[in-house]
């Protein structure tokens, strides 16, 4: 177990120093000068060479990179020209809003999508799976801004039940926090969970052949202990899987529903830069968020190495 | 008689039993669709169509006429064109997208299933690194910088495809470079790029293709989603996700303005779905993967 | 005998619909076994016989039908409504299955799985849940039993796994042990020690046991009655020293046959069965065993014979040309 958690550690370094690289290339070698961005067309040349001796814009590249990534390893990863707000606040102010939104999504896609494969796989090829199945498919194809607004249009325009756009701290206001954060949370789930069902429901299907499904029956045991014991928690491990393989597909299904819902949230932040050209903010959101996704994505490896009895004794 | 009993046993125990390929009438619409979107795409310019980017301030969010079938929008522009128009780009970018990926992705993943060791870490690698980004994050931090335009967004999609293509043909190619085919040829004296060629590349190309059709359905949503932001293609041309973007100002008024546009693209990305599905379920060598 | 058997197997029958038709696994199986008895089941694979020992537990596939009647303790259990058909199973009736490996929840600690079946059927609080289990592990023979509860099957060799398999068969002292193929799947040197310990339980918990298996030489010395199946039927049935005694059945005598001796010269070829058994989805007209019968001759090839009775009423079988010399004797 020991050795598994230092391999998979191991292997994050790299993984990390070239994300960072990328991340910094992406932004310096693409046309467009960030002098030029910050004084705009008008500028001197004077003026914007002067900027750029000022922020080290005239040091070859990999000095330049270099000194960006000791920074950034300080917990400095600069501050917006515009707002004068450093990166570090600006995410940590925002990062709680996108953290409940993706939280509360991956609840209700598992309480969606869970249930509905193992009603599935009980009754698998009866009218009820295959009605089932045959939904999932078409959801799949719908994408998380065309479902955003057909929510919209339904609970905000048509029956005004929930609030179309906006946001309130939950320290604030914890029901009418929890009220915004229905439908955004809503939408992604729509998005996640007929993954969940496709993945969980034909694994459920091949854990329900097991001979120790069997033996549970012919135990004698309740049938919902041998579906909730016996048959889900071998597939926990594909419920892991898919989580997270899904977090990419969530961090940018929240960047568009923050957007839509008018969240605070990190999403938003990014959009805002780009619109607003803030490129340091985006250069460090970019960062940030590969960082973060790079370590869940470590995080879910782990978990599932925990959950796995046969892995956590070496015997995968 | 009894001779005869067993061989008749051994014959139906040798029979393999085959499964009919199921090509249901679902499949058939989506080909239907897909041909017709296609079609009125290609041809938009021939077409009796208003023009899609003039705008009538007069004649804003204009119902369902015979002048303008499906309406006007919030700028009085003609709906059904903007959505034949709109259909264009989303698929110029949908197919050709899709295509960068299947280029380099494939042959990436075709050496590196071929020739494996060092070359096949450091494919695998960079691949890692750039499955490291959320794609969407990533599209949108690499628009930022470059500018938004048609080219711009192809390439950097294409580009975050090629991971999921390098996987599909590398895997293939690993199972089949140790089939009796490709070692016979090897045995033959053939070089290196004729069995990547001749004998891998049309057996890895089907089960690649039907990946390459699942690649379009995401392209087209990720498109969707990038113009929807107002970062795809700039204005005035129109794009589907574009259209619904601009609808959704208008939700309370007009939601056919978001609701039409949406619904072309569900269908079209539905309709890539179920015949890439069903390609790769026929193209799988496992058994019962319909 | 006035006391009625423990179980009583009337008329069996299971069909299974399959690709190329209908396929009867098990046909017309009548067998009966007392309070305490034990009873071997003995046929090639895929003869029914599993098959048969999950329609007792009535936990056939869900596609397949089955038809007569299973009668336990007096009661049918086919068509019994499934709450009480769960409180029999595991507690008056209980199984061993062949592969302890994919028998046991690989995800589920040993001691979670013998707890869950005692809470289950005697209502024991967790803690005497669990000092039972431990009992039952030291009584199937598995040194350090505390600590095994919280080990995982894997962790366990191929013999410990069968072993905790039978204690949890054991755990709510059932009257009926159906063990199938309760050896196969181990090795030769673990087979007898498994075969003693079910032999040695089931006498001290006085419980009956159907011992299912290809392997004649398993039931030899450890069962009551032999039934031996071929294509779905019952071809012969005998109290077990009668059968060992005098076979009637070709196909018994060449069952026994297939087995190594070890008084055999070195290297003598085993005599294996030629052919293979017929496909069940077309059923042969005559008798199953006609086409690879040696002594097969005129009616074997038109009619099924029926189980007739022998010397005495207790040795059974289904044969037109019972071979009549004394078989050997093990």
């Amino acid at each position: 177990m020991l050795g598994f958690v230092a391999r998979r550690l191991l292997y994050l370094v790299p993984v990390l120093i070239a994300v960072s690289l990328l991340t910094f290339l992406i932004a310096s070698l693409l046309p467009g000068d960030l002098a030029y961005v910050i004084l705009g067309d008008q500028a001197t040349p004077e003026k914007v060479e002067a900027l750029r001796h000022d922020m080290g814009l005239d040091q070859p590249i990999w000095w330049r990179y270099v000194s960006w990534l000791g920074h950034v390893l300080e917990g400095d990863f600069g501050r917006s020209f515009r707002t004068g707000q450093t990166v570090w606040q600006a995410v940590a102010e925002r990062l709680p809003v996108s953290f409940e939104l993706m939280l509360l999504a991956q609840i209700a896609a598992l309480a969606i999508g869970v249930p509905i494969a193992i009603a599935c796989a009980v009754r698998s090829g009866s009218a009820f799976d295959r009605f089932m199945t045959g939904s999932a498919f078409g959801m799949l194809s719908v994408p998380t801004f065309l479902s955003a607004i057909l929510l919209i249009y339904l609970f905000a325009v048509e029956l005004r039940w929930l609030p179309a756009t906006g946001y309130v701290p939950f320290e604030e206001n914890p029901a009418g926090n929890l009220r915004f954060l229905v439908l955004p949370a809503l939408t992604l789930a729509l998005a996640e969970w007929p993954g969940i069902m496709r993945v969980l429901r034909s694994d459920m299907i091949a854990t329900l052949q097991e001979d120790y499904i069997t033996l549970a029956k012919a135990k004698g045991l309740k049938a919902s202990r041998i579906l909730f014991v016996h048959a889900l928690k071998p597939s926990s491990l594909t419920l892991i899987t898919i989580t997270g393989i899904n977090i990419g597909r969530l961090i940018g299904g929240a960047v568009i529903v923050e957007t839509i819902f008018a969240l605070p949230g990190i999403g938003r932040l990014l959009i805002g830069a780009i619109y607003t050209r803030d490129l340091i903010i985006l250069q460090g959101v970019v960062l940030f968020v590969a960082g973060g996704f790079v370590l869940m994505n470590f995080i879910v490896d782990m978990l599932y190495a925990v959950l796995d009895p046969r892995i956590r004794h070496g015997h995968a | 008689m009894a001779t005869l009993e067993l061989s008749i046993n051994e014959e139906v125990a040798v029979t393999p039993v085959r499964r009919a390929p199921r090509l249901g009438p679902l499949f058939w619409a989506a080909i239907a669709w897909t041909i017709f979107i296609l079609a009125a795409a290609a041809f938009a310019d021939l077409l009796p169509l208003p023009s899609p980017t003039d705008m009538d301030m007069l004649e804003r969010r204009m119902p369902m006429s015979q002048l303008h079938w499906l309406g006007t929008d919030g700028l009085g522009r003609d709906e059904f064109a903007r959505l034949i128009y709109g259909a264009r780009i989303s698929l110029t970018v949908g197919l050709c997208a899709p295509l960068i990926g299947i280029t380099i992705g494939g042959a990436l993943g075709m050496l590196a299933g071929y020739f494996r060791g060092r070359f096949e870490s450091i494919v695998g690698g960079s691949m890692d690194v750039l499955l490291a980004f959320p794609p969407l994050i990533l599209a949108l931090a690499v628009i930022a910088y470059l500018g938004q335009s048609l080219i711009n967004l192809t390439c950097i999609v294409g580009v975050l495809s090629t991971p999921a293509f390098m996987r599909v043909a590398r895997a293939a190619t690993l199972t089949l470079a140790r089939r009796e085919f490709v070692i016979a040829a090897q045995a033959l004296g053939a070089t290196h790029a004729r069995i990547l060629l001749r004998e891998l590349l049309p057996n890895v190309f089907l089960p690649l293709l039907a990946f390459f059709l699942l690649g379009v359905a995401v392209t087209i949503v990720v498109e969707g989603a990038l113009s929807f932001l107002g970062l795809g293609v700039p204005p005035p041309i129109s794009s589907w996700g574009s259209m619904i973007g601009e609808g959704r100002e208008s939700l309370e008024v007009a939601p056919r303005l978001a609701f039409i546009p949406a619904i072309a693209m569900f269908l079209t990305v539905l309709s890539f779905n179920l015949i890439g599905d069903t390609l790769r379920a026929l193209t799988d060598p496992r058994q019962g993967a319909l | 005998m006035t006391v009625p058997p423990l179980l009583s197997i009337e008329n069996v029958s299971v069909d299974l619909p399959t690709a190329r038709g209908n396929l009867r696994a098990v046909d017309q199986v009548s067998l009966t076994i007392g309070a305490g008895r034990t009873l071997g089941i003995v046929g090639e694979s895929g003869c029914g016989k599993t098959m048969l020992s999950r329609a007792i537990l009535q936990l056939l596939p869900k596609k397949a039908k089955l038809s007569g009647r299973v009668l336990f303790d007096g009661q049918d259990l086919v068509g019994l409504k499934p709450e009480r058909l769960r409180k029999l199973r595991g507690r008056s009736v209980a199984v061993v299955f062949q592969d302890p490996m994919t028998s046991l929840n690989p995800v589920l600690t040993i001691g979670t799985q013998l707890v869950e079946t005692l809470q289950e059927h005697l209502e024991l609080d967790g803690l005497a849940a669990k000092r039972r289990s431990v009992e039952l592990l030291a009584a199937v023979g598995i040194p350090a039993p505390e600590q095994r509860l919280t080990q995982y099957a894997h962790q366990l060799s191929g013999g410990m796994r069968q072993r905790v398999a039978i204690a949890i068969a054991l755990s709510c002292e059932p009257k009926l042990l159906i063990a199938d193929e309760p050896t196969t799947a181990l090795d030769v040197t673990i087979q007898a020690q498994i075969l003693d310990l079910l032999a040695r339980e089931q006498r001290r918990r006085h419980m009956a046991m159907i011992i299912i298996t290809h392997d004649l030489g398993v039931v030899a010395g450890r069962t009551d009655e032999v039934a031996v199946m071929y294509a779905g039927r019952v071809v012969e049935r005998a109290p077990t020293p009668m059968l060992f005694k005098k076979m009637h059945m070709p196909y018994t005598q060449a069952l026994l046959a297939a087995i190594p001796r070890i008084d055999g010269a070195p290297h003598t070829p085993l005599p294996a069965i030629s052919g293979r058994p017929p496909d069940p989805t077309r059923p042969v007209q005559g008798c199953s065993f006609s086409p690879r019968c040696r002594y097969a001759a005129g009616l074997c090839y038109g009619q099924k014979p029926v189980l007739t009775a022998a010397e005495s009423g207790e040795h059974q079988f289904a044969c037109f040309h019972p071979i009549q010399t004394a078989a050997v004797i093990v």
